[in-house]
C-alpha cells in the first residue's frame, strides 16, 4: 500500500507535484499515467525520498520510506534516469546493494537468472545495452524480493522483444499478488497490464480508479443508435436530459442517457431501431480526453474521433 | 543497536563498491608509485650533488622529512580518487540506487568515510615507509637515518596519515560540490596552489596565514624541521584533520537536504 497526501513538489515558480492525494492499492498492477512532465517521475523520487516534498508527505506501508531499516527488502524500484555505474560489472553492482541490505549473496545470482543475465554476470554494465541496462535494473529492484515494486517508465526506449519481456514480467509480477506501481505515457501498455489507474496532468490527479472505469468515465463511451426516426428519437431522447449528436449516416450518438434507458423509450414510443450498442472508449482516446488541457507542451492536434465501428474498447 | 547494524551493512556495500572498479586499483597503485619513485629520484640527486653542497647545508640536511617529500605529488592521487568515491555516484546516477538502498544519508556518507579513510591508510603508510627505506638506503653513503631515530617513526607514520587525510579532504570536497571537475579544482587549489599565493603577501602575514593552511599543517607531522615558521605537531595535526572533517560536515549537512 502506497498514500500519498497533498504531495506537492515545486521547483522555483513552476509546480511540478500539485496537492496528490492517491493510493495505491495492494496486490495490485497499478498504472501512473501522465503524459511527459505530468510528475509522474518526480512523484515516485518523492515516494522513494530521494527528493523531499515542498508539502504533504508520501508512504509506504504506512511508514515514510525513511523509516524502513533495509528498505529493499519491502520495496523494489527502477528509475527512469539510469542509476548504475558503468565501470563495474553487473554482478558487481548487484553485490554492493545486496550487500547494503543484508541480503545473501545466492540471491543475486537468483536475480541474475531472473532476469536472464546470468551469462553476462561478469561484463562492464557500461557496455550493456539499453535493454540489457533496464533488465539490470529490474535484477536489482527485485533483489530483495519485495512484495511492492515502483517502475518508472520500465519499457521506455526498448525494442519490442524487451517491451514483450517487461510486459510478461509485469504479469508474472501481478500473479504473484505483488503490489506494483509502474509509471508510463503508452496507454496500450497499460491496457494490457494494469488492474487499476491513476491519471495525472501538470502534477495534478485527474482520475483514478480501475481500468474499466477511467475508460467509462471518458465522454468518448456513448450509446449508438441507427434509426430511420431521427428527429423524433432525438427529441424524445432531448427531452430525457440527453446529449445526441447525429452522424452522417443516420446514426445517432448518445450520451448521459442509459442504454436500457434509450430502449426503453424507443418502445415506448414505437420508434423503430436498428441497431443499438455500446461504444467504450478506448483507454487511448480516454486518457487523451482526460489529459488534454494538462500537457506541458500544448499543440493544436486533438484526440482522435470516436471510431464509427464499434469498438471492443482496447480491454481484451 | 539497530544504526550500527545498517552501518556496518553499508561498511561492506561500500567495500565492494571501491574495489569492483578498476580505477580505485590504478589510483592506489600511482599513489604508492609516485611517493616511492619521487623519493628514490630526489634522494639520489641528492646523493649525486652532495659533495657540491655547501658544508651548512649538509649540516641542515634532514633525511627523514626529505625522503618524504614524493607525498607533495602523490597526494594530489589520493586527494583525487578521494573525490572520485563520491562525485562518480553523482556524474553516474548511482546515488539515487544508493539512497534507495539506505534512505539515512548521513550513515552511508559515514560508511564511505571509513571505508575510505582504512584504504587510503593502508596504502599510505605503504607509500611512506617504502619511501622511507627506500630514500634512507640511497642516502646511506651520505647522511642517513633510521626509523629507531628520535622522531623517525611518528614522521614515517605521519606522511601515511597525511595521504589519507588528504583522501578523505577530497571526499568531502566530492560531498559538497558533487561535480568532478570542480571538486578536483577546490583541491588543487587548496594543497598547492594556495600556499604559493600566500606566500605573496607581505610579511608576516603571509607566514601567520600559510601555517593553518592544509598542507602546510599537515607537514608538521611528517618535517622534523622547517624552514619556515610553522604550528607544533600537535596543533597541526588538528588544524589539518579539521579540513577532511569540516568538509565532510559540510557535505553531511547538504546531502541531508539537497534532492538526488
Amino acid at each position: 500500500m502506497i498514500e500519498t497526501t497533498e504531495l506537492t513538489k515545486r521547483y522555483g515558480d513552476k509546480l511540478a507535484v500539485d496537492h496528490l492525494t492517491m493510493s495505491i492499492p495492494s496486490g495490485q498492477v497499478t498504472g501512473f499515467l501522465g503524459p511527459n512532465g505530468a510528475g509522474k517521475s518526480t512523484t515516485m523520487r518523492m515516494i522513494l525520498d530521494l527528493d523531499s516534498p515542498t508539502s504533504g508527505s508520501a508512504k509506504v506501508n504506512g511508514r515514510r520510506y525513511r523509516d524502513i531499516r533495509f528498505p529493499l527488502h519491502e520495496v523494489g524500484s527502477l528509475l527512469e534516469a539510469k542509476s548504475i555505474h558503468p565501470a563495474r560489472t553487473a554482478r558487481g553492482h548487484l553485490q554492493w546493494l545486496a550487500d547494503s541490505n543484508r541480503i545473501p549473496r545466492k540471491r543475486v545470482d537468483e536475480v541474475l537468472e531472473l532476469v536472464g543475465l546470468s551469462a553476462v554476470a561478469k561484463k562492464r554494465a557500461g557496455g550493456f545495452s539499453l535493454g540489457m541496462g533496464q533488465r539490470l535494473g529490474i535484477a536489482a529492484a527485485m533483489l530483495g524480493d519485495p512484495q511492492t515494486l515502483l517502475l518508472d517508465e520500465p519499457v521506455n526506449g526498448l525494442d519490442p522483444e524487451g517491451i514483450v519481456w517487461v510486459r510478461s514480467f509485469l504479469r508474472s509480477l501481478a500473479a504473484e499478488g505483488r503490489t506494483v506501481l509502474v509509471s508510463s505515457h503508452l496507454m496500450s501498455e497499460m491496457a494490457l497490464t494494469a488492474d487499476h489507474l491513476i491519471v495525472i496532468g501538470a502534477g495534478r490527479l485527474i482520475s483514478q480508479g480501475s481500468v474499466a472505469d477511467v475508460v467509462a468515465g471518458s465522454s468518448s463511451s456513448h450509446v449508438l443508435v441507427r434509426t430511420p426516426d431521427v428527429s423524433q428519437l432525438t427529441s424524445i431522447l432531448t427531452a430525457e436530459g440527453a446529449e445526441v449528436s447525429t452522424d452522417v449516416d443516420h446514426a445517432l450518438r448518445i450520451r448521459k442517457v442509459s442504454i436500457e434507458r434509450i430502449g426503453q423509450l424507443a418502445a415506448d414510443n414505437a420508434v423503430v431501431l436498428h441497431e443499438l450498442s455500446p461504444q467504450a472508449a478506448s483507454l487511448e482516446q480516454a486518457f487523451m480526453e482526460l489529459t488534454r488541457d494538462s500537457g506541458e507542451y500544448q499543440t493544436e492536434l486533438k484526440a482522435p474521433p470516436p471510431p464509427s465501428t464499434t469498438s471492443d474498447g482496447g480491454l481484451n | 543497536m539497530e544504526s550500527t547494524i545498517v552501518l556496518w551493512a553499508n561498511v561492506r556495500a561500500e567495500w565492494v563498491k571501491l574495489r569492483s572498479v578498476r580505477s580505485t586499483l590504478w589510483a592506489l597503485a600511482i599513489t604508492i608509485g609516485i611517493t616511492v619513485g619521487l623519493s628514490a629520484l630526489f634522494c639520489s640527486t641528492r646523493v649525486a650533488r652532495w659533495d657540491r653542497m655547501g658544508r651548512g647545508a649538509q649540516l641542515i640536511f634532514e633525511p627523514i622529512g626529505f625522503s618524504l617529500n614524493g607525498i607533495f605529488l602523490s597526494q594530489l592521487a589520493i586527494g583525487v580518487l578521494g573525490v572520485l568515491v563520491m562525485t562518480s555516484e553523482f556524474a553516474t546516477g548511482q546515488i539515487r540506487a544508493t539512497f534507495a538502498a539506505t534512505p539515512t544519508r548521513g550513515t552511508v556518507l559515514l560508511a564511505k568515510m571509513k571505508v575510505f579513510f582504512l584504504a587510503s591508510l593502508v596504502v599510505g603508510e605503504i607509500s611512506s615507509f617504502a619511501a622511507f627505506f627506500i630514500g634512507q638506503a640511497i642516502l646511506s653513503s651520505k647522511s642517513s637515518a633510521s626509523i629507531t631515530d628520535p622522531g623517525a617513526l611518528r614522521a614515517v607514520l605521519g606522511g601515511g596519515l597525511y595521504l589519507a587525510g588528504i583522501g578523505i579532504f577530497g571526499l568531502g570536497l566530492g560531498v559538497i560540490l558533487r561535480r568532478t571537475a570542480g571538486a578536483i579544482a577546490v583541491l588543487v587549489a587548496s594543497v598547492m596552489i594556495l600556499p604559493q599565493l600566500v606566500e605573496l603577501l607581505p610579511s608576516p602575514w603571509n607566514d601567520d596565514i600559510s601555517k593553518y593552511l592544509p598542507s602546510p599543517a599537515g607537514q608538521t607531522m611528517f618535517h622534523i624541521t622547517s624552514a619556515r615558521p610553522s604550528l607544533s605537531t600537535g596543533v597541526g595535526l588538528l588544524v589539518f584533520l579539521a579540513y577532511p572533517l569540516g568538509a565532510c560536515l559540510i557535505g553531511w549537512v547538504l546531502l541531508r537536504t539537497r534532492d538526488a
